[in-house]
């Protein structure tokens, strides 16, 4: 399969998990709000949110069970500047309400112009970024 | 028995958000910076890479019938009543809180699926990463609580 049409295939699964935890369970998938509501959450909500991210985790390498290998991962950034992301991506989600999932793919889903206005920013912050990592590094 | 069967739609929910993570390509944070890398192309550094347009076109398709289908529905199957965001403004902390996460996306390729599902691999640049992320959101809740 092409890098495209995995790409599509890939996004399609991510999407049937997003529809399929709404029409069960009523949420939005949004990772970075379901990660931080595992530190806050008590009773019945924490342990399904902790499924969740257990499934989550595991699926990269039933994904190495199944196709013999595992995800390609090619790291751009060393250990000091992937300090300095994680903090922004950490601090940002919150602030801003969601990430790539929880306002990228089940805000726009939903047709939220809040999401969509969180999506137009965080891409042209994104994109951005790069542009002058490239022009200056 | 309802309760047994949210667990399970929960752990199976998310094992599919992350099979669908692994095969689109969006765990390597190579890939996810250069779909950002919108500069490249003109100075032939590095052809644009337009994988993430596919994968999002893909989720959001499929999420939205899921989410037409949910709209016909008058309750979730194991869950008593549908969880949507009632905040409609697009406000400063909206605004102000994406641009900080897509720098912190651009400089390294990570979004909180990508790298949380990643920690599997025990490839350490992902612990660092996920580490930072919840000291970032344990800082978002202190800086919530005062203001």
């Amino acid at each position: 399969m092409n890098t495209y049409a995995s790409g599509f295939a890939g996004g399609a699964l991510i999407g049937l998990s997003v529809a399929l935890l709404m029409l069960l369970n009523g949420r939005i998938a949004g990772i970075s709000g379901l990660v931080a509501g595992l530190g806050r959450d008590r009773g019945l909500r924490r342990w399904v949110d902790t499924a969740f991210v257990a499934g989550l985790i595991a699926g990269p390498a039933v994904f190495a069970l199944i196709t013999g290998a595992w995800p390609t991962m090619r790291f751009v950034a060393g250990l000091p500047i992937l300090v300095v992301a994680g903090l922004l991506v950490g601090f940002g989600t919150r602030l801003g309400s969601g990430c790539t999932s929880g306002h990228g793919v089940a805000g726009l889903a939903r047709l939220s112009p809040r999401s969509l206005a969180a999506v137009l920013t965080f891409l042209g912050s994104g994109m951005l970024t790069v542009a002058l990592l490239r022009a200056l590094v | 028995m309802t309760t047994a069967l949210r667990l399970l739609a929960a752990l199976a929910a998310g094992l599919t958000f992350g099979l669908g993570l692994s095969l689109s390509g969006m765990l390597d944070p190579a890939r996810v910076q250069g779909f950002l890398d919108v500069t490249g192309a003109f100075d032939g550094r590095q052809a644009w890479d337009p994988t993430l347009a596919f994968v999002l076109g893909g989720a959001v398709s499929v999420a939205g019938l899921g989410y037409v289908l949910a709209r016909r529905l008058p309750r979730p199957a194991f869950a008593p009543a549908f969880e949507l965001p009632t905040n409609r403004r697009i406000d400063r902390p909206l605004i102000g809180g994406a641009a900080l996460f897509g720098i912190g996306w651009g400089l390294s390729g990570l979004c909180p699926g990508p790298a949380v599902a990643a920690l599997s691999t025990g490839a350490l640049p992902v612990a660092v990463f996920v580490a930072a992320m919840l000291v970032g959101m344990m800082a978002h809740h202190r800086f919530a609580a005062r203001a």
